[in-house]
């Protein structure tokens, strides 16, 4: 909706742009501790590259296992963040303004690290090029390439898009100095000078990629899923692996949201502007994808069980009694049925209660991705014993890495663009007030409240 | 796992049924195999494999073979002779068992032996999920691997149904030094971080010598025959006429109901099941 009031909220500014401030020591022990993880992780990818994959674990009846996980989840909670934002977005709940750019940069790292571990878990990344000259078009792994390719360029663009008039701010800010920054910001922020042309173009582009980016995650999520489920190998070739890896993205991404904002939130002191309901909000989204994907998990071992199946049934019997019982049980009440319940129960149903649950599905979903990987390759297809996958101190150093790349990257990345949407939070002040309904919660009131004391210009 | 798909034992009609095994000697099969050659329909060659089409002339026929596998499993006694023989001729470490053999237990509980090497599908998995066609089927139909073009992904890996392919995680046995580089017709030595497997030995058909497992199994259980000459020899010499032997023996190829068409056929003879 273009309207022609422009309202400039000094304080949304001046939090926007507080972690681009002066950074106290929490933030220095924070950054080194994740650059630390970080650069161990390095160190042991180098001297897997010299040592070959062997040394992370893998072998021959454990060909697929922790990188591929982390592959799948990490991307997984990529699309979490896009989904929460665009979906948001397109639904115009007003509350989403204070959370959209960290929903949005959150997808765009989770992704690159994602994306690392497709080229970690290459036998010869240094011919990864032949991707490009060489595709096989008949290849899941080709259909991944592509499907992340384009995947990234629309994080990419969804991140940026919304940045504009935010760096034209900092443009603004930074007009008199000499440094790089004024460059910088001059360049990104596209001569954008808040005309009404320019919001309209600005706000129909945004709405483009919000559509665009949904069909074009379930994609990549769905190829995702092929490259196990086209195989004929058992506990794999199922047709319902797409939209259960489609949940599984969503239900973990939401999470992630949850993880991402409490933790800058508490950083910076935002509660301001991120409030309880926030959570609340996002927390319900959580509940209902974690309600569909214990469905899709029953419906899947169900079917795949119920026919006794001589090729299925012992993976599944591993699954529910055997050796990796105690991981799938685990994930069923820690990552399925807690969450469920601190959501559910008003008691827990807090700041902390939620972000404990969501830390129970983040790292839950990534254990469920180890029990898509691992088991049905351990099976054995001919005769014999079970394979198994023991990750190494390389994989478990590359693994943490990845994990501690996300916060680290976020907080580099909020050192230089603002953490709140400016643009956005203005707009929804300066927007008539709609009559709250059911699907847009009364939080507008108190955003334009604010505006009275602070003066419209 | 229907048997009427399990008894299609071969790709060509079957003239009719004998009983027994001709003995030939080994000289007498490459005769035969040389001699098929020279006139080997080279159309049949290319119809069943789209690859050759590209370097084929009139005055080379693409294939002058179409390779195949037999396997007598009454014959097996388990030893691993081939395995060995295997690992010895391609440079192998001992983890990478391109043909192996399996302790397999029948309905009855007793156990059998089943040597299982690459499977050769007319139709392979791994061929079709290999991002960058490193894995490809030659003119003769051997399913060969391009090392120097593998990345690594192993999604062949996840897609044979044979667990037929084995992945370098390290760096592999020193080889003595060659004067060519490897290739996928000899990948001695094996790469780095690149996949592996049973090759059929074509360095060694090539040239009109048996593979090394089946001239290592001191048993006769291993054959290599050629579709197009209709033959079949193992290492004890013997020679048989392919179609004849496997209608006669009832004759199967492993996971038929994939729909993978391997070129390995299994006589069976231990009260297996047919399906395995």
């Amino acid at each position: 909706m273009v309207h022609d009031r422009t309202v400039v909220l000094e304080d949304v500014r001046e939090a926007a742009l507080r972690p681009m401030g002066r950074s106290g020591w929490r933030f220095w022990a924070l950054a080194g501790v994740l650059a630390l993880v970080v650069v161990v992780g390095a160190g042991a990818y180098v001297y897997q590259l010299i040592g070959g994959l062997g040394t992370a674990g893998y072998y021959d009846r454990g060909f697929w296992g922790i990188y591929e996980a982390n592959l799948v989840a990490f991307i997984g909670v990529s699309y979490g963040g896009a989904l929460v934002s665009a979906i948001l977005r397109l639904t115009q709940a007003r509350w989403r303004a204070p959370i959209t750019r960290l929903a949005e940069a959150m997808a765009v790292f989770s992704l690159l690290v994602g994306a690392a571990f497709a080229v970690i878990h290459l036998g010869r990344p240094d011919r990864m090029w032949e991707l490009v000259t060489r595709p096989q078009a008949s290849s899941p792994i080709v259909w991944d390439f592509v499907a992340v390719m384009t995947y990234l360029v629309a994080t990419l663009v969804f991140l940026s898009l919304p940045l504009i008039p935010d760096v034209a701010v900092l443009r603004d800010r930074f007009s008199g100095t000499a440094g790089w920054r004024r460059r910088l910001y001059g360049a990104l922020s596209l001569n954008w000078r808040g005309k009404p042309g320019q919001r309209r173009l600005l706000e129909q582009s945004v709405t483009a990629v919000a559509i665009l980016i949904i069909p074009i995650a379930v994609l990549v999520h769905s190829v995702l899923s092929w490259a196990f489920a086209v195989n004929s190998r058992p506990g794999w070739d199922s047709t319902i692996f797409a939209p259960y890896f489609v949940v599984a993205a969503l239900f973990s991404g939401v999470a992630m949201v949850i993880l991402v904002v409490a933790g800058f939130r508490k950083g910076y002191h935002l509660e301001r502007y991120i409030e309880p309901k926030h959570f609340r909000y996002l927390a319900f989204l959580m509940l209902t994808l974690d309600l569909l994907y214990l469905y899709f998990t029953f419906t899947e071992l169900l079917t795949e069980g119920y026919t006794l199946n001589e090729q299925v049934t012992p993976i599944l019997t591993q699954l529910l009694a055997g050796q990796y019982a105690p991981f799938f049980w685990l994930f069923v009440v820690g990552a399925g049925i807690v969450p469920l319940l601190l959501v559910a129960l008003p008691r827990t149903r807090t700041v902390p209660g939620i972000v404990t649950a969501s830390a129970l599905v983040v790292a839950g979903m990534w254990l469920k991705r180890l029990l898509i990987v691992v088991p049905a390759v351990a099976a054995p297809l001919i005769s014999g014993d079970w394979g198994s996958f023991r990750p190494t101190w390389v994989a478990l150093s590359i693994t943490l890495a990845g994990a501690a790349a996300i916060p680290l990257l976020l907080m580099i990345f909020f050192k230089f663009f603002p953490i709140l949407s400016i643009y956005e939070m203005e707009e929804m002040a300066a927007e008539p007030v709609l009559e709250p309904t059911m699907s847009e919660p009364a939080v507008p009131e108190l955003v334009t409240a604010g505006v009275v004391e602070r003066g419209i210009r | 796992m229907a048997d009427g798909v399990n008894r299609s034992v071969t790709e060509r009609p079957i003239v009719g049924p004998t009983r027994g095994r001709s003995v030939l000697s080994r000289r007498r099969f490459l005769g035969v195999v040389g001699a098929t050659a020279g006139t080997a329909v080279a159309g049949v060659a290319l119809a069943e494999s789209g690859l050759a089409s590209a370097g084929a002339t009139a005055a080379t026929p693409a294939a002058a073979h179409q390779w195949a596998f037999m396997v007598d499993l009454r014959r097996c006694d388990g030893c691993q002779k081939c395995t060995q023989a295997c690992q010895q001729e391609h440079y192998l470490a001992k983890e990478q068992t391109w043909i192996k053999v399996y302790t397999m237990t029948n309905t009855d509980g007793e156990q059998y032996f089943m040597p299982r090497l690459c499977m050769h599908c007319q139709n392979p998995p791994c061929l079709r999920v290999c991002p960058v066609g490193a894995t490809f089927k030659n003119p003769e139909g051997v399913v060969l691997v391009d090392q120097t073009k593998c990345i690594g992904c192993r999604a062949c890996m996840a897609a044979c149904p044979y667990e037929a392919r084995y992945f370098n995680w390290g760096p592999p046995p020193a080889a003595p030094t060659l004067a060519s580089q490897p290739m996928p017709e000899f990948p001695v030595p094996q790469l780095q971080g690149t996949v592996g497997k049973c090759i059929l030995c074509v360095h060694n058909t090539d040239v009109g010598k048996l593979p090394a497992c089946v001239d290592a199994c001191s048993m006769g259980a291993l054959y290599i025959a050629d579709l197009d000459a209709d033959a079949a020899v193992n290492g004890l010499g013997e020679t048989v006429k392919f179609s004849e032997f496997l209608q006669a023996n009832d004759a199967i190829r492993y996971k038929e109901e994939l729909g993978t068409q391997p070129r390995v056929y299994y006589i069976l003879g231990h009260g297996q099941d047919l399906s395995f």
